[in-house]
C-alpha cells in the first residue's frame, strides 16, 4: 500500500488563496478525517490532489507526483474521490454504475459488447455496500444513504487504494452513520481512506487520526484525544458557535 | 437476465415486422411515387439513427448533421456525375459555367466508383473525427456544440454556393441519370434503389442497437448524464463522446449518399442550416433516446412536411418551429416516452397486485 504525501500544496484563485503551502502525510491504512471550520481549504485540498483545480507545490501518492497530470490519469493511478452531493448516474441501475466504474481498462472489443453476467469485483462490492437486492434498481430512485454506499461502492471496484471521501455521511440517519462508519472502517483495512467532515461525533466515533485544518493551513493534527486537547483547535473553533462540539468534550 | 431474453426476442421480432413492412407491404401499397417518397423519407430515418445514438445517448446536441449528410450525398453524387458524362467527358454544369477543360484535381479520385463508395461514408467520420478532437478536448458542450455545429452546416452550405465552376452552386449537382449502369428513369431501378436503403435502414438500426446495448452505450449514458464523474472514473469523456460523434456522421454520409439516386439531386439547400434542424426535429419528436422513437419520428415528420406543405406551404416553417418547441418543453422524451410511461403504469399495477395483502401491511 502506498502513502500519501503532500508538501507546500498552495490553491489560489484569482488572488485569493484557498489553500496555503500545507503538508500532510496519511500512512497506508490510515482513516484520517480532515476536519475545519467552512472554508478551511479542505475540499479545495481534496480537488487539487485529484486534478479538478491545478495547485503548486507537491502531493505524491505511492512515490509518482500527482500535480500537472489530468483527472482521468490520476483516477487510473488509483486515486478515487467523492462529491458533497452523492453524483451517481441516475438513469443507470446500480449494476450498471457499478460496472462502467470497474471498467475504465476495459478493451475496445469488450466495451463494444453486452455485459454478460455480473463481474466478480461488482458483486464484491455489491456484497460490501450492502445493495445485492437493488442491483437492477435504477440508481436515482436510492435513498440519499444508499446512493452514497453506491458511490462507495463505485471507488472500490475502481479498486483505488486512496479514497478521498467529501462529507459522505451527510443527510444521513444515524442508524445509516453507523453503518458508513462501519464500512469505512472495514474498507481501511486494505486501503487508505481519507473523510472530510463536520460532523464530530461521527469523527470521534470512526476517526483513526484527525487533522485539521484553518485558512488554508494545517493546524494541528494526532489522534482525536491530541487534536481535541490542542488549544489552537479550541480556539479556532470557540469563534464558531454551531462546531463547539469538539470543546464541549474536551 | 430473463429480462434480457425477452427484451431481445422483442427486437428480433420488431426487426422482422419492420423487415416485412418495408420489403413487403410498402412496395404492394404504394404507388411508385411514393414509393419513391418513402426512399426519402427512410433516408431522414438513418441520419435520425445517428442522432438517436449521439443526441439521445451521448447529449451533443448535433444541429449540424446536414455536413456530414451533404459530404456522403456529393460524394456519390459527383461519382454519378462523371459516370453520366462518359468517360472523358465533363459533367453537363461545368460545360455550361465552367471555364476548365478537364476534370478538377479534387474530383478525379471520384471517378473510381469504389472510392466513390468508401468516401460516402469515411468522408464524413474523418471530418467528424477531425472536428471532434478539437471540439471535445477542449470541452465545448451544450449549446456552444450546437451553435458551432450549426454554423458548420451554413459554412460549407455556403462554400458550396460559392464554387459555382466546380460544384454546381445553389442548383447542386441534379439531373442524375443512372446508378452504376442502372437506368434511374426505369421505374424497376426505382425501386431497387427503394429495398437498398430500406436494407441500409435496418443495418444501421443494428448497428445502433447494438452499440446503445454494449458497455460502451451504458457508459456513453454515464457521459451524458455526468461527465465529471465519469472522468473521476478514469476514462476519458472525450473519447467516448467521439465514438458516437463519428457513427453518427457515418451514418448521415451514407444517408445522403443513398438520398441522391433516390431522389436526383443533391443542393446546398438540402444540406444548410433548415435541413440541419429538420433532421433533429425528427428526432426529438419520436423520442430522441429511443431508435424506434427517432426513425418514426423522422419519418413521420418528412412524411408531414410532404403532405401540409403541398396544402399550406407558408405554414409549415412555423408548424415545424411550433413541433420542436413543443417537443423539447413538454415531452423532452418525445412520442416514445409515452409509451415507457404506459408499459411502466402497466408493470406497477401487475407489480401490486402480485403483492399478497399481509406482506402490503
Amino acid at each position: 500500500m502506498s502513502e500519501l504525501e503532500i508538501r507546500g500544496l498552495r490553491v489560489t484563485f484569482d488572488g485569493f488563496t484557498a489553500v496555503d503551502g500545507v503538508d500532510l502525510d496519511v500512512a497506508p491504512g490510515d482513516l484520517r478525517f480532515l476536519i475545519g471550520p467552512n472554508g478551511a481549504g479542505k475540499t479545495t485540498l481534496v480537488d487539487a490532489v485529484t486534478g479538478l483545480v491545478k495547485a503548486e507545490g507537491s502531493a505524491k501518492f505511492g512515490g509518482a507526483e500527482l500535480l500537472g497530470r489530468p483527472v482521468h490519469r490520476i483516477a487510473r493511478s488509483g486515486i478515487g474521490r467523492t462529491f458533497q452531493t452523492a453524483t451517481v448516474f441516475e438513469e443507470l441501475t446500480v449494476l450498471q454504475n457499478l460496472d462502467i466504474a470497474a471498467g475504465a481498462g476495459r478493451s475496445r472489443w469488450t466495451m463494444l459488447r453486452r455485459r454478460k453476467d455480473v463481474p466478480e469485483a461488482v458483486a464484491q462490492a455489491m456484497e460490501t455496500v450492502g445493495l445485492t437486492d437493488l442491483a437492477d434498481s435504477p440508481a436515482g430512485t436510492l435513498a440519499h444513504g444508499q446512493k452514497q454506499w453506491l458511490e462507495i461502492g463505485m471507488l472500490l471496484v475502481q479498486d483505488v487504494k486512496l479514497l478521498l471521501l467529501d462529507e459522505p455521511v451527510a443527510g444521513m440517519s444515524h442508524d445509516e452513520r453507523q453503518a458508513t462508519g462501519e464500512l469505512l472502517q472495514r474498507i481501511s483495512e486494505e486501503r487508505t481512506v481519507v473523510v472530510i467532515e463536520h460532523d464530530m461525533d461521527f469523527m470521534r466515533s470512526f476517526a483513526r487520526s484527525v487533522s485539521v485544518l484553518h485558512a488554508g493551513k494545517v493546524l494541528s493534527e494526532g489522534t482525536v484525544a491530541q487534536v481535541q486537547a490542542d488549544p489552537k483547535v479550541q480556539e479556532v473553533y470557540l469563534g464558531h458557535v454551531e462546531d463547539t462540539a469538539v470543546v464541549q468534550e474536551a | 437476465m430473463n429480462v434480457l431474453k425477452g427484451r431481445s426476442v422483442r427486437a428480433w421480432a420488431g426487426f422482422a415486422g419492420a423487415a416485412v413492412l418495408l420489403f413487403a407491404i410498402a412496395p404492394l401499397a404504394l404507388s411508385d411515387f411514393r414509393l419513391g417518397l418513402l426512399a426519402k423519407y427512410l433516408c431522414t430515418a438513418m441520419v435520425a439513427v445517428g442522432i438517436c445514438l449521439a443526441w439521445g445517448r451521448g447529449g451533443l446536441l448535433t444541429l449540424g448533421q446536414g455536413v456530414f449528410f451533404g459530404l456522403g450525398g456529393y460524394a456519390m453524387a459527383m461519382h454519378l456525375k462523371i459516370a453520366d458524362a462518359g468517360p472523358g467527358n465533363l459533367p453537363d454544369f461545368m460545360q455550361l459555367y465552367g471555364t476548365a477543360t478537364e476534370l478538377p484535381w479534387w474530383w478525379k479520385p471520384f471517378e473510381n466508383p469504389a472510392f466513390a463508395l468508401a468516401a460516402t461514408v469515411l468522408l464524413p467520420m474523418a471530418v467528424a473525427a477531425l472536428l471532434g478532437l478539437f471540439i471535445f478536448r477542449r470541452r465545448v458542450k451544450g449549446a456552444y456544440f450546437a451553435i458551432l455545429s450549426q454554423a458548420l452546416a451554413a459554412a460549407l452550405a455556403i462554400w458550396l454556393i460559392g464554387q459555382q465552376a466546380t460544384t454546381g452552386g445553389t442548383n447542386g449537382l441534379t439531373d442524375i441519370q443512372g446508378f452504376f449502369g442502372y437506368s434511374l428513369d426505369d421505374p424497376v431501378n426505382q425501386r431497387m434503389v427503394y429495398f437498398v436503403i430500406a436494407a441500409a435502414l435496418l443495418l444501421l438500426m443494428a448497428i445502433a442497437r447494438q452499440l446503445i446495448n454494449s458497455r460502451y452505450g451504458e457508459l456513453l449514458v454515464a457521459v451524458r448524464d455526468s461527465e465529471e464523474r465519469v472522468r473521476f472514473l478514469g476514462y476519458d469523456p472525450a473519447n467516448v463522446k467521439l465514438v458516437a460523434y463519428v457513427v453518427a456522421a457515418g451514418m448521415a454520409g451514407l444517408a445522403g449518399a443513398l438520398f441522391v439516386p433516390a431522389v436526383g439531386i443533391i443542393s446546398p439547400a438540402l444540406i444548410g442550416i433548415v435541413p440541419s434542424i429538420e433532421f433533429v426535429i425528427g428526432a426529438a419528436v419520436g423520442g430522441r433516446a429511443s431508435l424506434v422513437g427517432a426513425v418514426l419520428g423522422a419519418i413521420a415528420v418528412a412524411w408531414a412536411k410532404t403532405a401540409l406543405s403541398e396544402e399550406f406551404p407558408a405554414a409549415w416553417t412555423y408548424f415545424q418551429g411550433l413541433l420542436f418547441i413543443v417537443a423539447l418543453a413538454f415531452l423532452p422524451g418525445g412520442l416514445a416516452s409515452l409509451a415507457v410511461l404506459v408499459r411502466r403504469r402497466k408493470a406497477v399495477e401487475r407489480k401490486t397486485a402480485v403483492i399478497p395483502v399481509g406482506e402490503a401491511a
